[in-house]
């Protein structure tokens, strides 16, 4: 395992965006299994046209964690310090995510950076579903965590 | 109406970051990071231990505000925020609960909105906080009337 322990980002950088495979409805069933959250609307069909959808929907909180799918790598550098996220649009059975984001400010505190970004996740019409800002606390020292 | 809760907490709850927990959140969302799973891979890193994903506080138990009555279907989760202090680590043991921030209403085109803002905090066994989330709920006029009728 190459084990890099220092990221380093400008302001304006982008993220290598991340194309997830279409979302399956097993896909959102474990989701409420590991998370606990069983509304319907998420997973049964009737549930959700009854609740006025065209189908199930995907839970806000899966397409949020997908989010920090972004950072997953860098953990080895710091961690996900403030994490924000608005629900803005509907994530449905067989849409294809697409995950990105840039460096939008960068501060430096002591040894320690905080890089702070722009981030969203969109589906394949190129509309966004969720959209927030994130920061990113990267530890200087490497003997504290 | 809930206005009169708001400012309330919940008596709160220990949660313990289980293993099996975070394997199966994990693999949920698609992410087998070893820093969430394999623990000779987080003995060597800097955090010395497991941590997990930075949503897997949503899993917690909370505690319930007392006298709060919400519809039981059709609201929609407007935001979520996360501040941590620093990562949530496996095996440790949390004292979580939940707070009624704030209540707010407006307008829409299909009539008014109720937004219900939360926080949900993670506090160590010495009692420092470790995490907040804060999450807006929106509840519509449709599923308002619906609960008081």
């Amino acid at each position: 395992m190459t084990q890099q322990l220092s990221v380093h980002w400008e302001t304006g950088d982008r993220l290598e965006p991340i194309t997830l495979p279409p979302v399956t409805r097993l896909e959102l069933i474990k989701y409420a299994g590991a998370s606990g959250d069983y509304n319907p609307i998420h997973t049964i069909d009737e549930a959700a046209e009854k609740a006025g959808l065209p189908g199930v929907i995907a839970h806000g909180m899966l397409t949020m964690a997908k989010i920090s799918r972004l950072f997953s790598t860098q953990l080895e550098s710091g961690f996900v310090q403030n994490f924000y996220t608005r629900f803005v649009g509907m994530v449905f059975i067989g849409d294809v995510i697409t995950l990105g984001g840039k460096v939008i400010g960068k501060e430096k505190r002591n040894q320690d950076t905080v890089y702070r970004f722009e981030v969203f996740a969109r589906n394949q019409k190129g509309k966004d579903v969720a959209v927030g800002e994130l920061t990113f606390f990267t530890l200087g020292d490497l003997t504290r965590a | 109406m809930w206005t009169d809760r708001l400012g309330s907490r919940s008596q709160g709850e220990v949660n313990e970051v289980e293993k099996g927990a975070v394997r199966k959140f994990a693999e949920a969302i698609g992410d087998l990071n070893p820093l969430y799973l394999d623990d000779e891979v987080a003995k060597n890193s800097r955090y010395g231990k497991r941590i997990a994903p930075p949503t897997f506080p949503i899993t917690f138990r909370y505690g319930f505000i007392e006298g709060l009555e919400l519809p039981k279907s059709g609201l929609i989760h407007g935001d979520q925020r996360f501040e941590y202090q620093r990562p949530l680590f496996v095996g440790e043991e949390v004292f979580c609960y939940l707070v009624f921030k704030d209540a707010f209403e407006k307008e829409g085109s299909r009539g008014r909105l109720d937004f219900l803002v939360f926080e949900r905090v993670g506090e160590d066994q010495e009692g420092e906080r470790i995490f907040a989330a804060r999450s807006t709920i929106i509840v519509t006029e449709a599923v308002r009337k619906e609960m008081y009728t």
